[in-house]
């Protein structure tokens, strides 16, 4: 699990690619989201395109760092799920709780 | 495909490391029937789910005690069972990762994801009060 983050305006974009899984795929989603709460960002993309597997802890995560986020008075956004995430998201009726975009542009257009 | 059953027994140490193994073993299995990449993706994935629940939650870590996987290849459908050597659980008492209150829970979603994908899903409690999770695929018809 590896994340490569970027900066446009004040929003973090997030380039998350490998596994997130039980153990170390989910702390690493978990830390880079807390340094970027932690350094005063408010406005996080998760870009999931290049996840190549992901298990219910992963999943799971994604919930525990959006609760996080918005306990903090952030905002977090999925971008590019695959088709095996947006399938667990969708028969688990998360998709209710995150707003995913498929295009970057857009994502960040929607933080204004 | 026209063979005779077969059986492939493995067994591991209460350990996640394994879980990649575990993976890799179930990829070769799905490969080897004949699935195609969705299905092996969801029985990979609910094999998974099954011994991550085994090794943190049925032997709770506890490295002197082992889990069971055992794959039924046979013509038309791969029959799973994994079994671990802890206290065994209600199925039943899990709460419904649906329900409004749970939807923004960290946890409890690997059981029904295993319920989405396989065909078929039982959960027993073995003699020795361990815990068996029964699932079965049937080979897609070409």
């Amino acid at each position: 699990m590896k994340i490569e983050t970027r900066t446009v305006g004040d929003v973090k974009v997030l380039d998350c690619s490998g596994k997130i899984t039980l153990g170390e795929g989910t702390m690493v989603v978990r830390n880079t989201v807390r340094d970027i709460l932690q350094n005063g960002g408010k406005k996080i993309i998760l870009n999931l395109g290049d996840v190549s597997y992901i298990d219910s802890s992963g999943i799971g995560e994604l919930v525990s760092t959006f609760t996080t986020v918005i306990n903090q008075g952030g905002q977090l956004k999925l971008l590019n799920l695959t088709k095996k995430i947006h399938e667990l998201l969708q028969i688990t009726k998360l998709l209710t709780v995150f707003q995913v975009f498929d295009n970057e542009n857009a994502a960040i257009a929607s933080f204004s | 495909m026209n063979m005779t059953a077969s059986k492939i027994e493995v067994c591991i140490g209460s350990a996640l490391e394994y879980l990649d193994l575990v993976q890799i073993i179930t990829d070769c299995i799905t490969g080897f029937m004949g699935f195609d990449e969705d299905s092996a993706q969801w029985v990979g994935m609910s094999v998974r789910e099954s011994v991550t629940n085994a090794i943190q939650h049925g032997n709770r870590l506890d490295q002197s005690k082992k889990v069971d996987i055992l794959y039924e290849v046979t013509a038309d459908h791969l029959g799973i069972l994994v079994r671990d050597q802890g206290k065994g659980f209600r199925v039943d008492d899990l709460p419904n990762p649906l329900d409004p209150e749970n939807l923004l829970k960290p946890s409890g979603r690997g059981i029904f994801y295993i319920r989405s994908f396989m065909d078929r899903v039982e959960f027993k409690t073995n003699e020795q009060g361990g815990m068996e999770v029964h699932m079965l695929k049937r080979v897609p018809s070409n």
